[in-house]
């Protein structure tokens, strides 16, 4: 039973864990949310610029829009943060004196993020059905108004699932920042656990790193499927009595 | 005496193609102040096509639109949609709003109006078709009649000059007819100015004052009631009669 033995010993040895797990909930986590939160909210902005651009009567535009998407989806990850924090980090310190890997690295994970969140909310708008769009006209409202209040509201509703998986990519590609030098109190959960691996000669400290991982993406798979049960169900509404029995055989709609 | 501040609309040899698809040929359609014109015909003739081109919901190629014998190609088209309401055959409801908040949508946004006063007009336009106690519901928990209703109530709720209606009851349960066609009547006979693209003879025949039968992009005979139902004069007109009736 010697190798079974060294097996557990090489992935859950207890004291390894233990002594990384401090540095990894006070520092390492902070930092994973921040990248993953901060590029996050940048790449909705963004991709939501790209998917009005993507779905606007302008030709050019949708070109645009189009070419920014092929080129960020179809790059490894690794590849833009590479080029990014390398690249430009050099004219970083020389305009602003910083050498903080963190802005440049959310630049380049929100240049990905926004490439997939466009082609979300881009699928999103579009599925909203064209009665919507010609009924807000009717009523005497602008193309952008209709598109703002009616269109896109009823559009990121229904992708909401699909963002929120998006977000958990985001969290676990956050990792990757450690090629760009990270100082102690700037590592992220990966970079901690690797660290440790390292200096401890043992893979329990990445098998921690792991576990902080599915801390925070399994609560939000089960939040997708939520949403996507609540979306295709109808939200639990107080209903008068007549109103549960109009109900009954129709598909109630999102 | 109009309830209403109806305006008369008139479409002059209007002209629309989609590439090769000439939809529509040189129409005329005259609709005096507070009188309901019906426009019936095949499907794929143009109608409903006309009404879009009407509100510009779709640019005309040719040809001139009058608002109260003004014409109208040269105005701000969502200026000239906030005086034309329109009804669709899908209701067209947004879902992600209550129903009171369909309807005060455009008053808040467009006619500016406080919240308050927005929310209090679009009460009484809901009471006036009969589903206030329906106001902070869900379009989706209403039937279709009802949904139609409220999506009437939203047209009227901007104080339109002229209504269309897209062949509004085509959708609806055939129980549900009777009261959508109902609120319709009452609409016209309260002195609006309404254009009915419907499939319901008995409402082109009984509600409308002037018949128009549309045909392949072409308005192939009009006029009253009485004349199109009981001496149609083209062929065609009597075949589509035969059809349907």
């Amino acid at each position: 039973m010697d190798a079974l033995d060294q097996l557990i010993g090489s992935f859950f040895d207890w004291e390894a864990i233990a002594a990384v797990l401090p540095q990894m909930l006070t520092v390492g986590l902070r930092n994973t949310l921040i990248l993953a939160i901060a590029s996050g909210v940048l790449g909705c902005i963004l991709g939501m610029v790209l998917a009005i651009m993507g779905t606007s009567r302008s030709t050019p535009l949708r070109w645009l829009s189009r070419i920014y998407t092929d080129v960020f989806r179809g790059v490894p990850a690794i590849v833009v943060i590479l080029l990014i924090g390398i690249g430009l980090g050099p004219v970083v310190r020389e305009l602003t004196g910083s050498t903080n890997p963190f802005p440049l690295a959310i630049f380049a994970l929100t240049l990905m993020a926004s490439a997939y969140i466009g082609e979300i909310f881009r699928s999103g708008i579009q599925s909203v059905e064209k009665g919507q769009l010609e009924a807000s006209r009717a009523l005497g409202f602008s193309y952008n108004s209709s598109m703002r209040l009616v269109v896109i509201p009823q559009g990121v509703r229904r992708v909401l699932p699909a963002l929120v998986n998006q977000f958990i990519t985001l969290i676990k590609d956050s990792s990757l920042i450690y090629l760009l030098g990270l100082l102690a109190s700037q590592r992220e959960i990966f970079r901690i656990g690797n660290d440790a691996a390292a200096n401890t000669g043992n893979l329990s400290p990445l098998m921690a790193a792991a576990f902080m991982y599915l801390i925070l993406t399994v609560p939000l798979t089960h939040l997708v499927n939520y949403i996507d049960n609540r979306l295709r169900t109808g939200r639990p509404e107080k209903q008068q009595p007549d109103d549960a029995a109009a109900l009954i055989g129709k598909g109630a709609q999102p | 005496m109009s309830e209403f501040a109806s305006g008369s609309l008139t479409g002059k040899n209007l002209h629309l193609s989609f590439g090769t698809n000439h939809v529509l040929r040189g129409i005329d359609l005259d609709v005096p102040t507070g009188t309901t014109a019906s426009v019936i015909g095949p499907s794929g003739s143009g109608k409903s096509t006309l009404l879009r081109v009407m509100n510009r919901l779709i640019e005309p190629d040719q040809g001139d639109i009058l608002l109260d014998g003004r014409s109208v190609l040269k105005d701000n088209p969502d200026e000239l949609r906030q005086r034309i309401g329109m009804v669709f055959q899908q209701f067209n409801l947004f879902p992600h709003k209550t129903v009171v908040d369909n309807v005060s949508l455009a008053l808040r946004k467009l006619r500016k109006l406080p919240a308050e006063q927005a929310r209090a007009e679009a009460l009484e336009q809901l009471d006036l078709v009969g589903l206030k106690h329906k106001a902070d519901a869900r379009p989706a928990n209403l039937s279709g009649g009802q949904q139609q209703r409220v999506a009437i109530a939203r047209a009227l709720a901007m104080k339109p000059e002229v209504m269309f209606f897209d062949e509004a009851t085509s959708a609806l349960d055939p129980e549900l007819v009777k009261g959508v066609l109902a609120l319709m009547a009452d609409l016209a006979k309260g002195g609006m100015t309404m254009v009915v693209v419907t499939h319901e003879m008995g409402f082109s025949r009984n509600v409308s004052d002037t018949v128009t039968f549309m045909d392949a992009g072409v308005v192939v005979e009009s006029g009253p009631p009485e004349q199109i139902f009981t001496s149609p004069r083209t062929e065609r007109l009597q075949g589509f009669l035969a059809d349907v009736l």
